[in-house]
């Protein structure tokens, strides 16, 4: 039997970055192979070199037994290769059946669109896989799970026998992934072959027949999920056993420092997206909220921290009501926070360290006089920051964008913290980031919490949570679905709560 | 093949070396223009320089004509450091020339307080001006540069409908549509005799030193750097993006005005109905090619003023029309803008060009 | 009853002159339509009728054939307009800059040409494209001879209404244009060559500007004078924006505007005392209003503005 697709030597470098160091992989018909891997191990720009979206420095792709040059999605569909992106690629105000033909427009008379017929083909096509959809319906009215209902269809009206799934599972509800599955497991039995990337143990020993490891952009290892553990893949995937436990004292929580009062809040489209938080966080605790992605805490982050406004419900730190008050006047009473994203709301890249270390103080005295800036004070502050940080860098005045992913997030823990805060809110505090920063910002958070500061945890590893936490709020659907602390703390029970199984 | 201007460090390459070769290549591509219409490129260049250098008299008359760039090139560099694309510097100048204007005819004061109150006048007027543009940016995601585009011409209009209107800023005893004469208190000192050159030649001196120091060494200058160069970073970090928005659309808008009030009050010293003029363009030019540098900015005004002021006698010398600096000039942008092409026929390692100010913009949010 | 038909040719006349000098507005809102859906914004529309009016009149002068001279203004729009293809989608230029080169340049082009060649002759010019009165349907009282009673620039701008309309909404160019225009990268996964349909956008907003050059030198005055053009292409982009990116939109958007001179210029003469500027005002401060989102939402293509770079 030949396999459906065979790389051999990829190699892709962007700068001084090896994204693919030499990659081989084969993939056979008729199976779902993983591909398994850290965020940045390489997995998301091998498929790109696959269908055509990178061209690779070198090595060579055979697909059905034929050795192929791909110079863009079009030889890929034509090939019959077929992608859906972490990142869906719809066109929001266009509809289900203009978005799935785009490219291969059924058309009558030639170069005028027939939206009939290709309704009636989506409908057509969306039956006989089982995958339903609204053909007339505009992409920015359906939910997540139809969006990729929808790119999968727009695969196969293209023909992919070869599926490759870029994280799929992300931002889906359990229900939804277990359905996602099914269609996965459908595909496969017809002979088809898709390629399944994840960093995420569990759904790869559920789905894979195949399993390929990578790591810094090398392949680590072939396995299979008979052949392999859970704890062996995580081996291979970080390179050595993690430390699945951050080393902490028993917390001793004094005061309330934190406190959210029946918060309401709107997403960007003017929904709900946080529904009546009630929280409260002590000083010298670590309260963990677990969810899947999207259910409202990245807008509870930021009704915290005061960038979106609260519909209703209140917001006190250290006891006083700040629900009214601005971000900045948040910041410089007692509050800090680690932002989700770092590049688009964390870090300035184009500024040197050290106007990083300062980004909220900079009006303040002793870094600015009246409006005139103190460069030598910034400067004193930063030198010191970077050495109690860790901060891997030539000096204060390297701009930021120079550092490694691990080291920018360190300025921005620096930041927050050098200001010795009452409340930290760490938001995906080491996502991106290589494992020896995540060890160093979490010993940092967790001796911050032994020395009294009050940290809420917003982060979509689950480990993340369940390490570092002394009680964890479930969220789902912007609701704090429950509140466990101690031996109440259990991944099972909580994975059930966050895909808004009923509180136990 | 690696040539010895490599050597030099990155700022010499990005601010004099690409500069340079960008001009050079300008004068080229439009001698190319000059040749399809018959003339001699090297006879209307010639006369270009005579124009704009030989004597002292046509050296006064190229740093007169470099003043309001100086002032312009500035405003819209502030603009491009905060992240803004102001094409409107020339509605503000009329603007700022309005409100200068009529400062400086109705108040008879000694010129040490009505000079300087013209200004405030026409500055306040510019920063109001641009700074609407600023607000229906920060307030409704308007972009800039439609906005400016549209004030642009509303300005002019307001021009002509205050200068023409009795009862108004009409003057009541002309028939000519014009504002009544500036106090001769409120006119610009001539600092060369037998020149045109005026004081604000020194008001542009340091306007330049002003604007550096608050970029780069004022807390309202970091905040529009850190909103310029990431506004979803600064405003977590408690910085107001609208606010930084409206401050650096009307400070930029501020020196805008303040480029039609010098004129004004250096040159005409009465304003009549006003025409587009293509200051807005090429105060755009000017700070592009100055890398949106305050420092730069001078040697780019200065060039744009010789061009301006050499062009007129090379019309009369050659018949090669004025227009042929506008060609100088668009191809002067291509050249900046495009740093590929520039990089390319240098032979400079990539990396060793910087991309400009301007396209460090992630998004225009939507026009 | 002769009051009525006084009153009735008046409304002729104003209807007319409103639609005849809509015409360059609305070819240069198409234009805009064209190539801001696909994701490339043109503020350089100004200078492409610029170059349109220059070249097509220099054309039609030395050929003595007006026709001639329309699909010369058509094939310089195509040529300056690609200069801004260039710069924008393959050098990855900021597209506002690289509008600004194209509006600089016509400038200093059709200045340099224009005094060379043209400024000093002192032969006859080509005249005015002929203005074909259409049979019977021209007899249609009031909105016969405002419709079917004009030269070819503005027939073609009308019929260009529904072309362009019908392109955009539905074809499969149209369709890969707005996937262009919404989400460059999407349509690349769906194998559409991003570049090259925003090149060809970008090329046919340089035709639809330059027919609208041709209006003002060879139909309005069968001349060319420098700058000519005086701002129409901006509010022609005013026009686009107005009419929310679309051409129907964008026509109505231009007779709007136009019809707003026309109101002013009449006002004054009949000693009603509005200031023409404050009328002159409309269209920019209505477009302001339209961008800021006031008038419902507006509906920028989502990309608009941004330099595609393939991965």
């Amino acid at each position: 039997m030949t396999a459906a697709l065979e790389l051999r030597g990829i190699v892709k470098t962007f700068g001084e970055l090896r994204a693919n160091d030499g990659v081989d992989l084969a993939v056979e018909w008729g199976r779902v192979h993983a591909l398994l891997g850290e965020n940045g191990a390489g997995k998301s720009t091998l498929m790109n070199v696959v269908y055509g979206l990178t061209t690779p420095d070198s090595g060579e792709i055979v697909f059905d037994g034929r050795p192929v040059v791909i110079h863009g999605p079009q030889d890929a569909i034509r090939l019959g290769i077929g992608m859906v992106h972490q990142h869906f690629m719809l066109i929001p105000p266009l509809t289900v059946a203009e978005n799935i033909i785009l490219g291969q427009e059924i058309t009558s008379p030639p170069g005028v669109i027939d939206l009939e017929t290709a309704g009636r083909q989506v409908s057509e096509l969306s039956q006989r896989y089982g995958l339903e959809v609204p053909p007339r319906a505009r992409i920015e009215s359906l939910s997540v799970g139809v969006q990729q209902r929808v790119e999968i269809l727009k695969a196969l009206y293209r023909g992919a026998r070869l599926l490759i799934l870029d994280e799929p599972t992300a931002v889906l509800t359990p229900q939804e992934i277990k359905g996602l599955f099914e269609i996965i497991r459908n595909l496969v039995a017809e002979g088809n072959a898709v390629i399944f990337i994840t960093h995420k143990l569990g759904e790869v020993m559920e789905v894979a027949d195949a399993i390929t490891v990578m790591r810094r952009g090398k392949v680590v290892d072939h396995t299979t999920p008979q052949q392999s553990t859970p704890a062996d893949l995580a081996r291979m995937m970080v390179g050595r056993p993690v430390l699945l436990r951050v080393e902490k004292k028993p917390a001793h929580p004094g005061d309330v420092r934190l406190e959210v009062k029946g918060l309401v809040v709107h997403d960007d489209r003017k929904q709900v997206a946080v529904d009546g938080v009630d929280l409260d966080v002590r000083s010298g605790e670590i309260v963990g909220i677990a969810g899947v992605e999207g259910n409202g805490q990245n807008e509870l982050v930021e009704a915290i921290s005061g960038l979106r406004p609260a519909v209703s419900g209140q917001v006190l730190i250290g006891g006083r009501d700040v629900t009214r008050r601005s971000a900045k006047s948040r910041l410089h009473s007692g509050l800090s926070v680690i932002p989700p994203d770092r590049h688009r709301q964390g870090v300035i890249l184009e500024l040197p360290i050290a106007d990083n270390l300062v980004l909220e103080d900079f009006d303040q005295p002793p870094f600015a006089r009246w409006i005139l800036r103190n460069l030598r004070a910034v400067f004193d502050y930063a030198a010191a920051l970077i050495k109690q940080f860790d901060i891997r860098a030539a000096g204060p005045a390297e701009p930021t964008g120079s550092l490694s992913g691990g080291n920018q997030q360190k300025v921005v823990v620096a930041r927050e913290l050098g200001t010795n805060p009452e409340v930290l809110v760490a938001a995906q505090p080491t996502r991106g980031v290589d494992v020896g920063s995540i060890e160093f910002i979490h010993r940092q958070i967790v001796d911050q919490r032994d020395k009294g500061l009050a940290v809420l945890l917003v982060s979509s590893e689950l480990d993340e949570v369940l390490s570092l936490s002394d009680r964890v709020a479930v969220v789902y659907r912007g609701r704090v679905v429950a509140i466990l602390e101690g031996e109440e703390i259990d991944r099972d029970r909580i994975g059930l709560l966050m895909a808004g199984g009923a509180a136990a | 093949m690696r040539r010895w201007w490599s050597i030099f460090p990155g700022w010499v390459i990005n601010l004099v070396i690409v500069p340079a070769a960008s001009v050079v290549l300008g004068f080229g591509v439009a001698a190319i223009a000059i040749v399809a219409t018959g003339a001699d490129p090297s006879q209307a260049y010639l006369a270009l320089f005579q124009g704009a250098f030989t004597n002292t008299n046509a050296f006064a008359e190229t740093l007169v004509s470099s003043i309001p760039y100086v002032f312009l090139g500035l405003g819209v560099a502030l603009g491009f450091r905060a992240g803004l694309f102001n094409i409107g510097a020339e509605g503000q100048f009329y603007i700022g020339s309005l409100s200068g204007v009529f400062v400086a005819y109705s108040l008879h004061l000694p010129a040490l307080l009505l000079i300087p109150l013209s200004i405030l006048a026409a500055m306040a007027g510019g920063f109001l001006y641009a700074g609407f543009a600023g607000f229906l940016k920060a307030r409704f995601g308007a972009h800039e540069v439609i906005t400016t585009i549209m004030l642009n011409y509303v300005s002019f209009l307001l021009a002509n409908y205050l200068v023409t209107t009795p009862g108004l800023m009409l003057d009541p005893h002309t028939r000519t549509p014009r504002t009544p004469y500036i106090d001769p208190n409120a006119a610009l000192p001539i600092i060369i005799p037998q020149s045109r050159l005026h004081a604000g030649f020194l008001l542009a001196l340091v306007a330049i030193p002003l604007v550096w120091l608050l970029i780069n060494r004022t807390t309202v200058g970091f905040r529009l750097r850190a909103v310029g160069y990431n506004p979803g970073a600064a405003r977590a970090a408690g910085i107001s993006v609208a606010t930084t928005t409206v401050l650096a659309m009307g400070i930029s808008g501020a020196l805008a005005a303040t480029a039609g009030i010098v004129q004004t009050l250096g040159i005409q010293h009465v304003m009549t109905p006003a025409v587009a003029s293509g200051y807005g363009f090429d105060a755009i030019a000017v700070a592009l090619l100055a890398r949106s540098n305050p420092w730069a900015i001078l040697p780019a005004a200065m060039l744009f003023g010789a061009l301006h002021n050499g062009a007129s006698f090379m019309q009369l010398q050659t018949q090669v029309s004025s227009d042929l600096i506008s060609i100088v000039q668009a191809s002067v942008i291509v050249f900046i803008a495009a740093p590929a092409i520039i990089r390319w026929l240098l032979r400079l390692r990539e990396g060793q060009v910087a991309k400009v100010a301007i396209t460090e913009r992630e998004a225009i949010s939507s026009v | 009853m002769f009051e009525l038909a006084i009153h009735a040719s008046d409304v002729t006349v104003f209807g007319s002159q409103t639609l005849v000098t809509a015409t360059p507005l609305a070819l240069a809102a198409f234009g805009g339509v064209m190539c801001e859906r696909s994701g490339v914004t043109n503020i350089a529309l100004e200078g492409i009728m610029l170059t349109g009016a220059f070249v097509g009149y220099a054309v039609a002068f030395a050929s003595h054939n007006l026709w001639l001279g329309v699909a010369a203004a058509i094939m310089a729009g195509v040529l300056i307009a690609s200069i801004h293809a260039i710069l924008s989608i393959s050098f990855l230029v900021d597209q506002i800059v690289s509008g600004t080169v194209i509006n600089i340049l016509a400038v200093g082009i059709t200045g340099v040409f224009y005094r060379t060649f043209l400024e000093t002759q002192q032969v006859q010019g080509p005249g005015t494209l002929p203005v074909w009165s259409i049979p019977v349907l021209s007899q249609i009282p009031i909105a016969g001879p405002i419709l079917f009673q004009n030269a070819f620039v503005t027939y073609a701008m009308l019929v260009l209404i529904g072309v362009v309309h019908f392109t955009v909404f539905h074809t499969t160019w149209g369709l890969r244009t707005r996937a262009c225009g919404e989400h460059p990268r999407a349509a690349e996964t769906a194998g559409i060559n991003v570049h090259f349909v925003r090149y060809l956008n970008v090329l046919a907003s340089g035709a639809l500007a330059g027919l609208g050059g041709a209006y003002f030198s060879l139909q309005q005055i069968g001349e060319f004078l420098p700058g000519m053009t005086g701002g129409r292409g901006f509010i022609g982009l005013a026009a686009m924006i107005f009419g929310r990116w679309t051409p129907g939109g964008a026509f109505l958007a231009s007779l709007l505007f136009t019809a707003s001179d026309q109101v002013a210029s009449r006002a004054t003469a009949a000693g009603i005392h509005i200031p023409p500027q404050f009328l002159g005002m409309l269209p920019y401060l209505l477009t302001i209003v339209v961008v800021a989102g006031a008038v419902g939402r507006s509906i920028a293509p989502a990309a608009v503005g941004k330099p595609y770079r393939k991965a």
